[in-house]
């Protein structure tokens, strides 16, 4: 399946096709005011005063360069490759979604906008959107599936604490995909002064390369802090993929150096052999949902399917555009961790490195550890530790049975 | 700009209503809501009741630009197994029993997509489909499903909407054809009402850059909004209300009550009275 290509970072073209992904399926309401918004992000990367802008947020707000640490213990508990975490869990909100939240609130307000909505899955997205929304004094809309307001609830009330309204999706399946339609269907109707603030590398032309440009200063960081820590870069690269954010923005600064080996991780739920999971690339085909051609979890008749994970932040039935097109053209490798897995590794990683990771991590770091003790001692593999797991330890605490 | 073997049933039946003296009405369900037999039924009443143009939605999970109501329905028929070819068994018995009133099928790319381009708008075209509505193909992904569909026969009817400013209505009136309809408000269906005075003067502005007739939509309720609406524009579209008496005849497990049918097609009748009380357009 691998091409010959010379280039895997010159994606999108100008209609926002990776290959046949991507694209800008909306209904022609949104049009204009998509077209509006490539021209804005378009005119913003040309301003100088605007990377300086969200430079400074990053590093006084968020809390950026995240640290690049070498897991010492873990690597001695496998026994093979050294293991790094990009700690992007130390971020402000605890997670990576902050450095996408600044960069497009950034730009809604050159364009503008005084209202804000977005989606949130786990709830990561919604705090870092509700939390710019209170820095930069802008009203904010977070839709969420009813579901997911259940087993979130911390997250639910810090968004209520940071000003947001949290407005519970109870159409289709109650959870992120429902929360994207219901976000798409408010933006519809307030056009003129809302924004959407996307949470994920996913939705029309321009999001999937907006929302992996403001990611990538993780892998832009993770070049220069490998670079001092061990003179040469990565051997491999690891990270978790419900839409696949915190993924491209590791894996995009990498994608043009042939020796790093990139390794994006599904959710496999109760296993993708069963129908309770939400890997996109593993269980699904190309399809069409929330403005882009993508992988997506669907029935014989073209009907999305739910999907089904542990973790709320990767329950999500499709994938970002590029990362299709970058498993097509197999640059990059996807395989998937269980709820199992990453229940396990979670227990792991709190226990030797005394870091509590996300849900969604711990699918990364489930892939780590089956692979990192066949690995020589000297591969050198960088995970992204894109979240901390304080929102889940309700969940983890259920999943085993243990009352808090 | 219609395709090469289009089936002239929209030209035909528009020249027929103006020739009335009046505008139309185009009237939406959902195939299969809320099971096969019932929609049919219904489907297959709508011209007698007064329907001159028929919307048939096809069902989809995450119908992104439409309301609560439209959004139910379609979950409904998924319940019951509606399929894509069983919307299009439903056109095929339409038409074994009326070849005049034009049909257009309305939904998302998706399950198009899925069922294979080609396949499907062959498949329509025989059956007796006259244009479709897709709803998440803005004139940016022509490529996809608006050529094909003019080269097999088809209509590709374009919404334009308050957002469409003049600079970008022709891209969007270039490939439409059968009918443009205009979404008078911004917004999902079934939900706000734009005012006469707004859809007058927005019909006013579409008439200065097509030939084509013109229907409205959205939040089009009662036989009195039809009628102000049919009487500036070539047709009114009634979607969300009509799917609303559907709900109203269904008991509490959700099953069709005695006389459903016939509760949604006299409410049909009312609109179709609104309309030709509108006078001429």
């Amino acid at each position: 399946m691998t091409q010959k290509i010379n280039t895997y970072r010159a994606g999108p073209d100008e209609q926002g096709h990776f290959g046949i992904f991507g694209g800008r399926f909306v209904a022609e309401t949104l049009m204009p005011l998509i077209l509006e918004v490539e021209k804005a992000w378009d005119a913003a990367q040309a301003d100088s005063s605007f990377g300086q802008e969200l430079e400074y947020y990053f590093k006084h707000y968020v809390g950026r360069p995240s640290p690049l640490y070498f897991a010492k213990r873990l690597t001695e508990h496998f026994g093979g490759a050294k293991i790094y975490f990009k700690r992007d869990e130390l971020n402000h909100t605890g997670a990576h979604k902050i450095n996408n939240c600044i960069g497009q609130i950034l730009l809604a307000r050159r364009m503008g906008k005084t209202r804000i909505i977005a989606e949130t899955g786990a709830g990561q997205h919604g705090v870092a959107t509700a939390t710019v929304c209170a820095l930069f004094d802008l009203p904010c809309t977070i839709y969420m599936g009813s579901k997911d307001i259940q087993r979130q609830a911390p997250n639910v009330f810090r968004m209520k604490l940071l000003g947001a309204e949290v407005k519970p999706v109870t159409s289709g399946s109650n959870s992120l995909k429902d929360a994207m339609n219901e976000a798409m269907r408010d933006w519809v109707a307030n056009v003129e002064d809302t924004f959407y603030i996307i949470g994920t590398v996913a939705g029309p032309h321009p999001y999937p390369a907006m929302v992996r440009d403001f990611q990538s200063v993780i892998g832009r960081e993770t070049r220069e802090q490998m670079m001092e820590a061990e003179g040469r870069l990565p051997d491999s690269l690891v990270a978790c993929i419900g839409g696949g954010s915190n993924a491209m923005g590791l894996f995009h600064e990498f994608l043009d150096e042939p020796d790093v080996k990139i390794i994006g991780v599904e959710a496999a739920g109760l296993g993708v052999d069963t129908d309770k999971h939400a890997a996109s690339l593993t269980g699904g085909r190309p399809g069409v949902l929330h403005g882009n051609r993508t992988y997506l979890l669907q029935d014989d008749d073209g009907q999305i399917i739910e999907a089904h994970s542990i973790s709320a932040g990767l329950d999500y039935p499709g994938i970002g555009p590029e990362h299709s097109w970058l498993y097509e053209t197999g640059r990059v490798e996807y395989v998937s961790a269980t709820d199992t897995e990453a229940l396990e590794a979670f227990q792991l990683c709190s226990r030797t490195e005394g870091i509590i990771p996300a849900l969604e991590p711990s699918h990364a770091l489930a892939h780590v550890s089956k692979i990192a003790g066949d690995l020589p001692r000297d591969h050198i593999l960088c995970m992204n530790m894109c979240g901390r797991g304080d929102k889940d330890i309700f969940t983890v605490a259920e999943a085993l049975g243990v009352e808090i | 700009m219609s395709g090469p073997v289009d089936s002239g049933r929209f030209s035909r039946r528009f020249a027929a209503l103006e020739a009335e003296g009046r505008g139309g009405l185009i009237t939406f369900v959902t195939a299969g809501d809320p099971d096969y037999e019932t929609s049919r039924e219904i489907v297959l009443g709508l011209p007698e009741a007064g329907a001159d143009v028929i919307e048939l939605g096809m069902p989809f999970t995450d119908p992104m630009a439409d309301g609560p109501s439209v959004q139910a329905a379609s979950l409904r028929a998924l319940a019951t197994g509606m399929k894509l070819a069983k919307v299009l068994q439903m056109v095929r018995d339409f038409r074994a029993t009326d070849d005049d009133t034009p049909i257009v099928l309305m939904g998302y790319y998706n399950p198009i997509y899925s069922y294979g381009v080609d396949k499907f708008l062959a498949e329509a075209r025989e059956s007796g489909v006259d244009g479709l509505i897709i709803v998440d193909l803005p004139p940016e992904e022509d490529e996809e499903l608006c050529l094909p569909a003019l080269k097999a026969g088809l209509n590709f009817i374009r919404l334009a909407t308050p957002t469409t400013d003049d600079q970008r209505l022709p891209a969007v009136l270039a490939n439409t054809s059968g009918f443009v309809y205009y979404v008078s408000v911004m917004g999902i269906t079934g939900t706000k009402s734009a005012t006469g005075d707004a859809v007058k003067t927005a019909v006013e502005r579409l008439r200065r850059h097509t030939d084509l007739p013109i229907g409205v939509g959205f939040g089009i309720k009662t036989p009195d909004n039809a009628r102000e609406v049919a009487s500036v524009a070539n047709a009114a579209v009634v979607g969300s209300a009509i799917v609303d008496r559907i709900v109203g005849g269904l008991d509490d497990d959700g099953r069709p009550k005695p006389g459903l049918t016939a509760g949604v097609l006299d409410y049909v009748r009312e609109l179709a009275a609104g309309v030709r009380g509108g006078g001429g357009k």
